[in-house]
């Protein structure tokens, strides 16, 4: 139980997927300017990478390692988190056309999310179990979610701030970003 | 809307943004007095060279944009954010470390976002986690505590010229802090360890405990010159007895120490009533302060118990400014005479 624990405190804050592996970094800074839009982001990744970090580790288990061919992983998980992507997306389209509509283009932009396949492979790499696989996709999400929502919030902040010209908008971004990595370089040793 | 007629005398209220940071300046005499008392005059050398840098950086910064020098520089923040960088920097610091420092704080903490009022990071502990992570060597060399051993602490002269040809020109005698003791013990008991480290002092360390003291001691006067709300201060100081409380086992090798060592110890009275109770990057609302003083005080614990660094002050004020926007948000209390409104409800959404 501690161990399980652990890997999610360690997934969520010391290993945070954005700020500590820099990983996902497109969302985060592309959906980031708008608090709603971004927890509607959030909500959408987390439930992709829980799905697709289960579905990723029963393709490589059941269908990868019986047929010796361990080398597709990369471009198989590719395929599976599209599959999972679209059948999310058809699921949320017919049950909750509400939630579809907020959602909206962002479901698509998961694919892309570099932090989907990264959690898929790193589960591969460090020999994680079926459970375990799913709590650390789990927990990436959280820490992706936990960081986006508060990184949207500060940045509504930064959008009327009096900032020099040269580091309007996304610089400024970038500049905050990196002092938000560094304050959760104190996490360190936490796990 | 009504115009209604009032005559005058008017009073003004007299809290401009000068007037609190002379009193929060002021508010430090106290702590600053015991640290040098204890730690030798390397606290007066830092906060004098911080001074010097934060106002030439300040001063660049303004000229750059084109900006009044005189008011700006006459509000006397960059003075109040070098200060507490001084004090919170080991005593007798080398020039080029307290000039990143003050440096970084100044221009990117807080004038890339615009100046006093917009940064959303404390700049003077933005300043000390760059040096922290960047110089770990120099950033943990504390000057020991008089009274831990012979002779005097450093006076003005050996002070200065550590501050201009570091630490090698002088016999400094350095010491690891009550809190580096404790993270390292793992196996003797609390009272041993007590017994065999002069350092501890009565209760949370020589020096320490009475620099804590003091710095309370302006935080209280800070607090009945109303510059700040007790609501975050108090909070943080009650989460971390509490946190202390439950994992304080009556002093066995693997118990983080008592609550009265934690709230005397390391920057605790520092931090609580000088840098959380910062306006600009605080939560806003009352309930907000609250929930961020509370948090700060469960991360110190957190990471002071089994992070890597020994102090967290920092750290838990870094991540808790960067909650605070999210936090004023959700805590934002309610017009008088309105009820609450979604904040898109008006946008066709």
């Amino acid at each position: 139980m501690a161990d399980y624990s652990l890997l999610l405190i360690g997934a969520i804050l010391v290993n945070n997927f954005v700020l500590v592996q820099f990983l996902g970094l497109c969302p985060f800074m592309g959906v980031s300017n708008k608090l709603e839009t971004a927890i509607g982001m959030s909500s959408a990744t987390t439930f992709v990478l829980t799905l697709a970090s289960i579905c990723s580790w029963l393709t490589y288990e059941w269908l990868l390692v019986p047929l010796g061919l361990e080398y597709l992983r990369t471009i198989s998980f590719i395929l599976v988190i599209a599959v999972v992507v679209q059948f999310t997306e058809m699921v949320v389209r017919k049950t909750s056309p509400m939630l579809y509509k907020v959602l909206g283009v962002f479901l698509p932009l998961i694919t892309t999310n570099c932090a989907v396949l990264g959690v898929a492979l790193l589960n591969i790499n460090k020999q994680h179990n079926f459970l375990e696989s799913a709590l650390y996709g789990f927990g990436a999400a959280l820490g992706f979610s936990l960081v986006l929502v508060l990184f949207a919030a500060m940045r509504e902040r930064l959008a009327v701030a009096d900032v020099p010209l040269p580091f309007k908008g996304a610089a400024i971004g970038m500049i905050t970003a990196g002092l938000m990595s560094l304050a959760f370089m104190g996490f360190a040793g936490l796990v | 809307m009504a115009l209604l007629k009032i005559t005058s005398p008017h009073a003004h209220g007299p809290m401009s943004t000068a007037r609190v940071m002379q009193l929060v300046m002021l508010a430090t005499v106290p702590g600053v007095i015991t640290l040098s008392y204890f730690f030798g005059l390397g606290v007066i050398s830092n906060i004098i060279f911080a001074c010097i840098v934060a106002l030439l950086a300040e001063s660049l910064v303004l000229i750059l944009r084109k900006k009044p020098l005189q008011f700006y520089l006459g509000d006397c923040s960059a003075l109040v954010t070098a200060i507490l960088l001084g004090i919170a920097m080991p005593p007798g610091s080398p020039w080029w470390l307290i000039m990143v420092g003050v440096g970084f704080a100044i221009l990117i903490a807080k004038h890339i976002y615009g100046g006093m009022g917009y940064n959303p990071f404390n700049p003077a502990m933005v300043g000390y986690v760059v040096l922290l992570i960047s110089y770990p060597l120099e950033m943990t060399h504390w000057a020991a505590p008089l009274g831990s051993f012979e002779g005097s602490t450093p006076g003005l002269i050996d002070a200065f010229s550590a501050l201009l040809f570091g630490h090698e020109s002088v016999d400094a005698v350095t010491m690891a802090t009550p809190l580096d003791l404790l993270k390292q013990n793992n196996s003797l008991l609390i009272d041993d360890l007590w017994l065999q480290n002069p350092q501890f002092g009565r209760w949370a360390g020589l020096g320490w405990e009475w620099a804590n003291l003091a710095f309370l001691a302006g935080g209280l006067f800070l607090l009945s010159q109303r510059v700040f709300t007790w609501h975050a201060p108090i909070s943080m100081l009650i989460s971390l007895t509490i946190m202390s409380l439950f994992f304080y086992d009556n002093g066995s090798s693997a118990s983080g120490g008592s609550p009265l060592f934690h709230l005397l110890s390391g920057a605790t009275m520092f931090g609580a009533f000088f840098i959380v109770t910062d306006p600009v990057t605080s939560a806003v609302s009352n309930k907000g302060r609250i929930i961020y003083g509370a948090s700060i005080g469960v991360l110190l614990y957190l990471i002071r118990s089994w992070g890597n660094y020994p102090d967290a002050i920092a750290f838990s004020v870094l991540l808790m400014n960067f909650a605070a926007p999210l936090l004023d948000y959700y805590t934002q209390p309610r017009t008088y005479g309105h009820q609450k409104k979604a904040r898109n409800e008006g946008d066709g959404k």
